[in-house]
């Protein structure tokens, strides 16, 4: 066996596999930038190699660094984790040479399958369906029609060199296709200095689906069956799940062997997944091979109860698969979701920052919490912004759906924007229940971006309940301060108005005494009764309670005069009073928050590049203003009315928060209303 | 015997109508509270005793002796606030506009003398056109006898100001003179003269709320410590405030039972310091993460942000806090943070609460508005308020401590009973660069024996370790243990007790 592996990655798969790595009784070795100083995979590894610069530029892609660093510390394995080095055909053979091994398949299957023409050539032959489509490059408009009536509309061409989602047109006709052909071509031209396009059927609906392949070096491949991860948001997944609620078992069973013959016949010897991509009538087609752990492993970990990282090794160290196709069924069903530094009510903009809080789910054997960061560390804009991600198993999909919601509602996380309440809402999204999916999914469900969710009116009495418990609880330790009036004391008063985002609702407690847990207060509102119990104390952010004899757990926390709950998606603003205050605040003038429509404000924070405008110039609608520069993108600022600019606020090379005054119009008189 | 009864209940039911319904109606049209609903927010519910509700004016000039209303424009009494006792004053609006006339005066005085007797602070809820014009001097003489209550009460009971309408003229002093002062946006306005003397005589335009409103007193003037949105949230703000104050400097500051472990360790802190020593980070997250439950009730969030002031519990007891915020002028002192720190140091030393300091200080703000404006003479009204402070005083360098701010800010010179250092403190007379350009000076032509030049300094004075040698810090200590370490030095100093000369009293620069 190995003695000692080095992990060229960071985050959470470092992490990970350092996991798995230490079980076998391996020597850890990681290796770490500038902004990883203090990372939890160095932390974790047995011994750390500092690489250098922050940007992957300079440090986990330096091939030769890691390579220095691998002798340096005597290790004999590598496993490379996702993304970085880990497809890199040049990497492998150069571990090769150097007599270390490489945790993953031999570089001929990576060059094979890291081509895509190549691969596509292969899954034709071992028998795989591949998209229909012209894969070589397309002389002019006229051909690419005849090739477009050939495939059968609709079709999408495709920039040979492309990716990102770049140079890719949408023709649904002949005329479309002309017209997509000049423009594919010229977009390629510019973005890639490549004209080559290629054409091939456009799915509509799509499910992405894949199957997970376990192959040693003797021959014996197996696949794990599928997982599914449909759920995406710019190109990128955020919830996978196993099995797929799309499959039938004859589907199933197909895709599997032909994903297996496809490993079988590219010589593949390590863990990979073979993509796909379905229709809405179960006709599925190759999409690529990824010869690599795939972040959202874990849930076949969960559903198969094996450690796809523990095989990595040991078939790299030339061990047989020990089981075959027959003996492995899954069990369950498993979710995971993705959470993310990033701002979902903003597009899903990337946020950075520092965590000032983070605290995660606890772990069961169902719940499993995979991560890289650490509270007080630093969420940089030079990495893949994942804080963490979360999978949960259950006997079936609702049950895995159920406990993965208690476990968002235990996230914890200030310093950065997150996509928790989106991720909840997603859990209790009705298509999503049904199972329902597409790539599309969350721009179809979604299509003004997200908000958090609405509160049921089911939700109001847990709302309630939960309130009144921790003001009361507040309540009860306040009258506790020393110094009072003897014989004087606060009186708890038994009526009382919660407010939920301005309503008030008005109920009648009564304290219920009992044990810990058992603790608590009978709430009457509208005539029932909310029996809430909890252990919760005074400044917990989670609290945990039943109401009715049902579990709840909510994020709670303290804010101004009153509290705010996340629960479910929601995110909710609470205040409660006396019923005789109740009538008071009733009377309260509502203020409107000052009018700021005169003002440029900066929409993320990021620096002031540039200034398209001088005080005292005029302004048409859609005229450029400013441009500011975040997470490595331009981003233009536009004027969205005519006016005039009156004050520049900021200059350019500025740092600018969000929010922040950037420059200032003439206020226009508003016309009288009539 | 019945009808007397009787006839009581009737002339209370008078006095709580105050000025009339119509006139109860038009305040609450202006979106306030009347005199007397404003005291029901402020108070434990039934706790409120209502005094001098028969008191009324003897004005016989111009026709006032025709109109009585029983209480006479202010409603006086005390309640309890979570059980402890509190007197407050609420002018009625509704009643001769809230004026001011001598039976009115005489009212508030006399809470403030039992207040002071028994040891409970007094509450003020301002909502008043001012003099009663019509009683002239006796109305001026009624102030002073409230402004002359004010002075004594200082120092002795808190004292809290809430500006709940107009608050011109003389009526201002007695704020001012007060611990703290409140107002509610776009209902209150203070000033000495109003805008339209103001037009008249500098030819300034400028409204109510431009010249004396919330937002100018908070953020501009730093006259008011904090604005709320409404008559109901100023109000269970100052329960808030007063839950922390001891209710006189005779007895400690509050404790209530606390469920946040004294030995609560933060490792996010031991990354709260940034790797470059020019970048800003979030002095607040040091000060949440320190004490009880995260509640930090600050004082004057709006105005010298450079300074951060405010009230925390550590193991369930009232602290105060100061500390230095970097993300403002990278914490440099100025006239305004100085002045705004310095109150509140002496503020806590008033009233027994110990003063915790956060300190990272890369020295006094330079410049020719700070010079003429007399930093010289402010920023020595901080380093008088930490001298003569003999309260506990726990001070924690967390990064810059430069040049005299060092010694202003809590140091062991100024008589600090326990110092903490963390290990990325530098505590020095000037940062590295500016030190080697000085002491060096023959070489700065030579980049390369600079840059040696300024290693040598960073080891040499860029550590808490220079200043731990001549014992000027007790111990340096790791950034997560900081809860746990003033936790037990301040139970420690508990019984601190410290004999000032004998004198009438100092004369701090003002």
């Amino acid at each position: 066996m190995f003695k000692k592996i080095l992990i060229a990655n960071r985050g959470e798969i470092a992490v990970r596999i350092a996991r798995t790595a230490k079980q076998m009784g391996l020597t850890t070795v990681a290796v770490y930038s500038d902004a990883d100083k203090y990372g939890r995979h160095v932390k974790m590894c047995d011994e750390a190699v500092y690489l250098g610069g922050s940007l992957a530029s300079e440090s986990y892609l330096r091939m030769d660094k890691i390579l220095s660093a691998c002798r340096r510390m005597g290790v004999d394995c590598v496993h490379p984790g996702y993304g970085f080095l880990s497809e890199n055909t040049k990497f492998a053979q150069a571990l090769d040479e150097a007599g270390i091994a490489f945790i993953g398949p031999n570089s001929d299957v990576i060059r094979l399958m890291g081509d895509k023409i190549m691969a596509n050539r292969a899954a034709k032959e071992a028998g795989v369906p591949t998209v229909p489509g012209h894969w070589d490059s397309i002389p002019n408009p006229e051909a690419a029609v005849e090739i477009a009536a050939g495939i059968g509309f609709p079709v999408m061409l495709k920039a040979a060199a492309g990716g990102g989602g770049k140079g890719i047109r949408i023709a649904h006709d002949e005329a479309e296709v002309r017209d997509a052909f000049r423009m594919a071509t010229s977009e390629a031209r510019s973005a890639f200095g490549d004209e080559r396009v290629f054409i091939e059927k456009f799915i509509e609906d799509p499910r992405h689906i894949e199957i997970q392949i376990l192959a040693d070096k003797h021959g014996n491949v197996f696949h794990l069956s599928e997982r599914e991860c449909s759920i995406q948001r710019r190109h990128q997944k955020v919830i996978e799940e196993a099995p797929s609620p799309f499959l039938d078992a004859a589907t199933r069973r197909d895709m599997g062997e032909r994903a297996v013959a496809l490993a079988r016949s590219a010589g593949y010897d390590s863990a990979g997944t073979v993509e796909f991509i379905a229709d809405q009538r179960r006709n599925y087609y190759f999409l690529e091979m990824n010869t690599r752990l795939q972040v959202e492993h874990s849930v076949t970990e969960f559903t198969h109860d094996i450690d796809l990282v523990e095989w990595m090794i040991r078939i790299a160290n030339g061990e047989r698969l020990t089981l075959d196709q027959s003996q492995i069924q899954p069990r369950g069903w498993a979710i995971e979701s993705r959470i993310y530094a990033e701002d979902p009510n903003r597009k899903f903009m990337p946020s950075t920052g520092r965590l000032v809080r983070y605290r995660e789910p606890e772990e069961s054997q169902d719940v499993r919490v995979d991560t890289g960061v650490y509270e007080g560390g630093e969420i940089s804009m030079f990495y893949d912004p994942m804080i963490a991600k979360v999978t949960t198993w259950g006997r079936d999909r609702d049950a895995a759906v159920a406990l993965m919601r208690r476990s968002l509602d235990e996230f914890y996380i200030v310093g950065v924007h997150h996509n928790i309440a989106f991720l909840t809402a997603l859990m209790a999204n009705p298509r999503f229940l049904q199972g329902r999916l597409s790539t599309n999914f969350i721009a179809e469900e979604y299509p003004d971006g997200f908000s958090p969710a609405p509160i049921e009116s089911a939700d109001i009495d847990a709302i309630v309940a939960v309130s009144i418990l921790m003001h009361l609880r507040y309540l009860y330790r306040a009258k506790e301060v020393s110094g009072q009036m003897p014989g004087y004391g606060r009186k708890i008063v038994p009526d009382w108005v919660v407010s939920v985002n301005g309503t008030h609702y008005p109920i009648r407690v009564e304290q219920f005494v009992g044990r810990g847990s058992e603790e608590g207060f009978d709430v009457t509102r509208e005539g029932h009764l909310l029996a809430i119990r909890s252990d919760w104390q005074v400044g917990e952010p989670v609290l945990r309670c039943t109401i009715n004899a049902e579990p709840q757990r909510f994020k709670v926390e303290r804010a101004g005069l009153g509290y705010r709950l996340f629960h479910m998606g929601a995110d909710v603003k609470v205040m409660v009073y006396t019923t005789q205050i109740a009538e008071l605040a009733k009377k309260m003038p509502e203020r409107k928050p000052p009018d700021m429509s005169q003002y440029l404000l900066s929409p993320m924070p990021g620096l002031l590049q540039s200034l398209a405008v001088e005080e005292g110039e005029r302004v048409d609608t859609g005229d450029e203003l400013a441009i500011i520069q975040a997470m490595k993108m331009e981003n233009i600022l536009r004027a969205v009315r005519p006016g005039r600019v009156i004050k520049l606020h900021a200059e350019p090379g500025a740092t600018l928060s969000a929010g922040q005054i950037i420059l200032e119009f003439e206020q226009n008189e508003v016309p009288a209303e009539a | 015997m019945r009808e007397i009864v009787e006839a009581l209940e009737e002339k209370r039911a008078l006095a709580r109508l105050g000025g009339g319904q119509n006139r109860i109606d038009a305040q609450h049209k202006r979106g306030k509270l009347t005199a007397r609903e404003r005291i029901d927010v402020l108070f434990d519910p039934d706790s409120f005793e209502e005094w001098d509700m028969f008191v009324e004016h003897r004005c016989i000039d111009f026709g006032m002796e025709k109109t009585q209303i029983p209480g006479d424009g202010v409603v006086t009494g005390y309640g309890t606030v979570n059980g402890r006792p509190v007197f407050v004053f609420s002018q009625d609006f509704t009643v001769f506009g809230g004026s001011l006339s001598e039976a009115h005066a005489e009212k508030i005085a006399k809470i403030m003398d039992t207040a002071m007797k028994i040891g409970a602070p007094v509450v003020g809820l301002n909502d008043s056109g001012g003099a009663r014009i019509q009683e002239g001097v006796a109305s001026l003489a009624g102030y002073a006898t409230v402004f002359a209550r004010n002075v004594d009460a200082s120092g002795v009971i808190p004292q809290i100001s809430v500006i709940m309408g107009p608050c011109a003229g003389g009526a201002v002093y007695s704020p001012a003179l007060t611990d703290f002062i409140f107002m509610v946006k776009e209902e209150s306005h203070m000033y000495v003269t109003g805008p339209d003397v103001v037009r008249t005589v500098t030819h300034e335009e400028i409204d109510h709320e431009g010249l004396g409103g919330a937002s100018a007193h908070t953020v501009k003037s730093g006259v008011a410590d904090l604005a709320f949105e409404n008559d109901v949230e100023a109000m269970l703000y100052v329960r808030r405030l007063l839950n922390f104050l001891p209710s006189s400097n005779k007895v400690p500051p509050p404790v209530r039972p606390n469920f946040d472990s004294i030995e609560r360790v933060e490792m996010s802190l031991d990354t709260l310091i940034p790797e470059n020593p020019n970048a800003p980070y979030d002095m607040k997250e040091l000060i949440v993460k320190v004490v009880d439950e995260e509640l930090f009730f600050e004082i004057k969030p709006d105005y010298a942000g450079n300074i951060i002031t405010g009230f925390g519990r550590m193991n369930g007891q009232t602290v105060g806090i100061v500390a230095n915020q970097p993300m403002v002028l990278a914490g440099c002192l100025d006239i305004d943070a100085s002045v705004k720190a310095a109150r509140f140091v002496r503020f806590c030393d008033c009233f027994n609460i110990p003063i915790i300091t956060f300190v990272d200080v890369p020295g006094f703000l330079p410049g020719v508005n700070q010079e003429h404006g007399g930093i010289i003479r402010h920023g020595a009204k901080l380093l008088f308020a930490y001298t003569e402070a003999t309260v506990p005083k726990v001070t924690v360098i967390t990064r810059k401590s430069y040049g005299g701010a060092y010694d202003v800010m809590g140091s062991k010179h100024m008589r600090a009973d326990v110092n903490f250092a963390w290990p990325t403190a530098e505590i020095a007379v000037m940062g590295p660069k500016g030190a080697v350009e000085i002491i060096f000076r023959s070489e700065l032509g030579d980049a390369d024996k600079i840059a040696e030049r300024t290693e040598a300094y960073k080891g040499k004075f860029a550590n808490p370790f220079a200043a731990g040698r001549r014992g000027f810090i007790d111990d340096v200590i790791h950034p997560h243990s900081t809860r746990r370490r003033i936790c037990k030095a301040l139970t420690m100093l508990r019984n601190k007790s410290v004999v000032l000369p004998q004198r009438k009293h100092p004369n701090p620069p003002l």
